[in-house]
């Protein structure tokens, strides 16, 4: 027995033999008495959704952010350093050098 | 004068979903036909063709009128299934040392005479669903696109939403695949 030939014949059977399409009683009824149990997409709505469940997290991160810069400043503060003069010290730093290595 | 699916989705989609009705109505046939191609059980087939209809429903939106609704119902009701056949992998390892008489004696003929052995029995059909239920989903859904119901590769592509070159390839495995089942079945029978 030639699995190939048995191959060709069980699918011509099976072309031979099509599903049937009946549709069981009252389905067209069982479809839409769920239908109102199924939301319909609705992509605003999504949206709107995405955005207010977002908007908690953004809150925090924004008073986390404010919290930590409160504390960053006041702590600069107490160490009594001023970011402008630093920065100026930090790019002329190479100028100074060359000064100090020629007097 | 009945109204044209373009019309009644417009109107499903303005709310009124009554007209959705209409379109169960006259797809439902198509659609259990295909699902029966993949499920026995008719429970089975109730099911998928339920979550068919009710994922259509949610994804009305995104019919956007360019093709027939029908094939993007068809579309929507293979990749269904498709889903279905992954989700219900069973065991697909089984020996056909369990065949029934009539199977058994269909093979027989078969065996005697290929050319005799009769194509619209009920055992060959028997036969032919054992086989594809021992295949994997992918190689199941390409036998039976394109073998079983002749659909050409390019609306196989579009269908499952493979590529050409992925439909051919896994056609080609499907087909390696099934004759190995068949020949094991063979093997079973005679020794």
């Amino acid at each position: 027995m030639k699995p190939s030939q048995l191959e060709r014949k069980l699918i011509a059977a099976a072309k031979a033999q099509a599903p049937s399409d009946a549709v069981p009683y009252a389905f067209e009824q069982r479809i839409m008495s769920r239908l109102g149990k199924v939301p319909v997409a609705d992509l605003w709505a999504d949206w709107s959704r995405a955005l207010w469940r977002a908007a908690a997290p953004c809150v925090a991160v924004a008073i986390c952010l404010g919290v930590w810069n409160a504390y960053a400043s006041s702590s600069r503060n107490s160490a009594s350093t001023d970011l402008s003069q630093e920065l100026e010290r930090t790019v002329l730093a190479s100028v100074a050098l060359d000064t100090e290595t020629l007097q | 004068m009945e109204p044209t699916d373009a019309e009644l989705i417009a109107e499903v989609l303005q709310g009124k979903a009554a007209s959705f009705e209409p379109l169960v109505k006259k797809y439902s046939p198509r659609i259990f036909g295909t699902a029966r191609r993949y499920a026995r059980r008719e429970d089975e087939v109730a099911d998928i063709v339920q979550e068919i209809w009710l994922k259509a429903f949610q994804k009305l939106a995104s019919f956007r009128g360019e093709a027939p609704f029908e094939h993007w119902l068809m579309r929507l009701a293979v990749r269904t299934c498709y889903d279905f056949l992954r989700a219900h992998q069973r065991n697909r390892e089984s020996s056909f040392t369990d065949l029934t008489e009539p199977e058994d004696d269909w093979l027989d003929r078969f065996a005697a005479d290929p050319a005799g052995a009769p194509e619209d029995s009920a055992a060959a059909k028997q036969l032919i669903d054992r086989a594809l239920e021992q295949l994997s989903p992918a190689a199941r859904m390409v036998i039976t696109l394109l073998e079983i119901e002749d659909r050409p590769v390019k609306e196989i592509a579009e269908l499952t939403g493979w590529s050409v070159a992925l439909v051919k390839v896994r056609a080609f495995r499907a087909r390696g695949e099934l004759r190995k089942i068949l020949a094991r079945m063979a093997q079973d029978k005679y020794l």
